[in-house]
């Protein structure tokens, strides 16, 4: 790496004695570049083995990379925590501002270490850290309203992001998410729940200064070339015109649209829930995330009339996708486009990961056609399929966890499951939900054997697809060596840090030459040993935490609903599960 | 004629900052140290986004307060900075109402617009453009919009 490059500055916050102090650790981003490949190594460092998720000795770490700031879409930030929702390795990729602001203040990671004793919000501001009363903050029905005062209050110059949780994160919602920007999330894996056990209500980050290169002619030759690639190739066209919910109608066309609790692989209202016709009736806004010219985000305006007084209307942006569409609209079987849009109003003011929350409700909802539960323990609320009015206030329940079911709910599908009975059709694969693809095989183990178990880890729901189009049949042996050679490359971009959508963009080719313009000479033998290194570490770290790839729950409901790719059974998964396992 | 950068439609800007990141990447470098432009959202995302850069004022403000003559008015409009007079009072920023001048820390000088239009290059969605100014017809709705845009960015 280039001398001059903050790239290898390491800022550690202790919010116990609200101290902090910068360290080089050159060291550490020579072996690990950054994102993943940093983070998994500070996770080694900071989080002995058997630690307690909500415990001040549970880390939080933020990583980015060093392409970050210098070339377009290298925009996320990894973070990685010990995950209060599986009991273990969470990670969990942001982007907005976060990434580039981290970068500006001029860090290549950030490790906060132990837990405040009353409620406090942390600035940096470059080399500066302050620590906030955030005891008035604490509470606050909207975690919108938490941002707007975080913005109004901090001045702090150059790039900013501010990432804050509402108060499923002070609840202790295990699948509590921390909001950036608004419409940008560390979504998945309860990243909210620890700030929250931190009592950590925000993070505001902000900085400018330049970055290195080795050679300046070079480097706007590549950005050219780049910029060119994302912003007029048919690669990103989806991204940037209908957004990931372009996926809807085509994955119910083929059956692998999870519906009512993955009773059914097709919706028959997915036309109505489709990126087409929400572009079509309410795209209010796209947005993009700082760095990236594709501008993937989608928010729809939606105008709600108060019910009792005339000419009063409350007009929302609400940010929508593929997954969350999936979550709250085919799982729950709804085409109520305003309601589906309020729950998912609702998982923003409250902090909840949609997916987790909406994957929880489809089971509560099942559960209670099949009389497991009953309005004795949802408190009242009749769940139907389709009902948002009684969808937002079991959400509400969830933060507030008036009973006891509530309390499970708020750990998730697999814990109330584990309760109350119907873990056949509770859709979690090591505790967490699924995503929005029921392809075939090869997403499930995707979703089995993947380090964050995201659909983004490993692609399995492509692998299901190849196959579907040249009408092969899959492989246990097949698929999980495609996973494992699409993961390994994977943990590159994750390092680097570049958006996944832009994986079509940094070939090997393109990385590599990214890579020796910021001053990290590597080979194209050495850059791909470092991917799997990196998947290596994230297993190890899962093993030594007790993920046991031998007997971890397999949804039976997953094999009895067809999927596009035909049926499969349990012996082919547990067969590529072991395979993984034996060759990760 | 002289040129300037005009803000088009800030409507259409979905603050991807590559503009900004053009400005700072014009001497070969990355990051975000020194530019020109800033794209900042207008009162949290959801209310979109205000462009703010100078644009090259016929009867700039800024100008009129430099005690050295380091900023002086530009011919056809705009100014010119002579880095070397500049004493780093601050002045001409406390001075321009749309905020379009910057600070550069390292050198303590202000950080201006040059009406080089590289940035333009760079926007995905048409928001802004390098123009000729033109200021008899130039009251135009554009205009008007684009002054607009920027004020609300106070």
């Amino acid at each position: 790496m280039l001398n001059n490059d903050p790239i290898s500055r390491v800022l550690y916050i202790d919010l116990a004695r609200r101290s902090f102090s910068i360290q080089d650790r050159s060291d550490l981003f020579e072996a690990g570049i950054g994102g993943s490949g940093v983070a998994i190594r500070l996770l080694e460092e900071e989080c002995p083995p058997g630690t307690d998720p909500m415990s001040p000795e549970n880390p939080i770490i933020l990583a980015v990379g060093p392409l970050v700031g210098m070339f377009p879409l290298g925009s996320k930030a990894v973070a990685m925590f010990k995950s209060p929702h599986t009991g273990n390795l969470g990670e969990s990729h942001a982007g907005g501002r976060s990434a580039v602001a981290i970068r500006m203040a001029g860090y290549g990671a950030i490790v906060i270490r132990k837990a405040s004793v009353s409620p406090v919000y942390v600035v940096v501001e470059g080399d500066k850290v302050y620590f906030r009363d955030a005891s008035a903050l604490w509470g606050l029905n909207s975690a919108y309203t938490v941002g707007t005062i975080m913005r109004q209050n901090e001045e702090g110059s150059g790039m900013r992001t501010i990432m804050r949780i509402g108060r499923a994160g002070e609840q202790g919602v295990s699948y509590a998410s921390v909001i950036t920007e608004t419409y940008r999330h560390f979504g998945r894996l309860g990243l909210g729940a620890v700030f929250g056990s931190k009592k950590m209500k925000g993070l505001v980050i902000s900085g400018q200064r330049k970055l290195p290169v080795t050679d300046k002619r070079a480097y706007r030759t590549l950005y050219d070339e780049i910029y060119k690639v994302a912003t007029e190739s048919e690669l990103m066209k989806k991204y940037h015109q209908l957004g990931t919910a372009m996926n809807v109608l085509p994955l119910n066309a083929i059956g692998a649209l999870p519906t009512r609790n993955l009773q059914q692989g097709t919706f028959e209202g997915a036309e109505q829930i489709s990126g087409e016709r929400l572009a079509e009736d309410y795209l209010g806004r796209r947005v993009a995330c700082a760095h990236c010219p594709v501008a993937c985000i989608h928010l729809a305006a939606i105008r709600y009339p108060y019910p009792k007084d005339p000419y009063f209307y409350k007009t929302s942006m609400i940010g929508y996708d593929h997954e969350p569409i999936f979550a709250v609209g085919s799982l729950l079987g709804g085409t109520d486009i305003r309601g589906l849009f309020h729950l998912l109003d609702e998982a923003e003011v409250q902090g909840l990961d949609v997916m987790s929350m909406g994957v929880t409700l489809a089971w509560a909802t099942e559960a209670m056609h099949k009389g497991l539960i009953t309005t004795k323990e949802t408190d009242g609320l009749s769940l139907e399929w389709g009902n948002y009015a009684q969808y937002v206030e079991a959400a509400k329940r969830i933060v507030n966890q008036p009973n006891d079911f509530y309390k499970a709910m708020a750990h998730g599908a697999e814990k109330a499951a584990s309760i109350y009975g119907g873990l056949d059709f509770a859709l979690t694969f090591g505790k967490n939900e699924m995503p929005g693809y029921h392809t075939g095989p090869g997403c499930h183990l995707g979703y089995l054997t993947g380090a964050r178990h995201s659909h983004l880890d490993s692609a399995g729901y492509s692998i299901d697809q190849k196959a579907i189009a040249k009408n092969e049949s899959l492989t246990a042996e097949g698929i999980a060596s495609a996973l494992l050679e699409e993961e390994r490359w994977r943990q590159v971009l994750t390092s680097l840090v570049i958006c996944l959508f832009a994986r079509g963009i940094y070939t090997p080719d393109v990385v590599q030459k990214s890579l020796a313009l910021v001053g990290f000479e590597r080979s194209a033998a050495e850059i791909a040993a470092f991917g799997a290194d990196t998947l290596h570490r994230k297993f190890a770290f899962k093993l030594r935490e007790g993920y046991d790839p031998a007997t971890m729950r397999i949804p039976r409901r997953i094999m009895e609903t067809p999927s596009p790719a035909g049926k499969f059974d349990e012996e082919l998964l547990r067969k590529a599960i072991a395979y993984y396992a034996a060759n990760v | 004629m002289v040129k300037r950068l005009s803000v088009l439609d800030a409507e259409r800007c979905v603050g991807c900052q590559s503009c900004m990141f053009a400005c700072a990447r014009r001497p070969g470098v990355g990051g975000l140290e020194s530019t020109s432009i800033w794209v900042k959202s207008a009162g949290g995302i959801r209310k979109g986004f205000a462009v703010v850069v100078c644009r090259a004022c016929s009867d700039p403000p800024c100008t009129k307060v430099c005690p050295t003559d380091a900023l002086v008015n530009r011919e056809g409009g705009g100014v010119k900075l002579h880095a070397e007079l500049c004493i780093g009072c601050h002045n001409c920023e406390e001075a321009c109402p749309f905020g379009a001048i910057f600070w550069e820390d390292t050198q303590n000088k202000p950080e201006i617009c040059v009406y080089c239009g590289y940035c333009a290059n760079y926007c995905p969605c048409d928001v802004i453009a390098l123009e000729e100014i033109n200021r008899p017809v130039s009251n135009t709705l554009d205009e008007t919009k684009a002054e607009g845009e920027a004020s609300h960015a106070q």
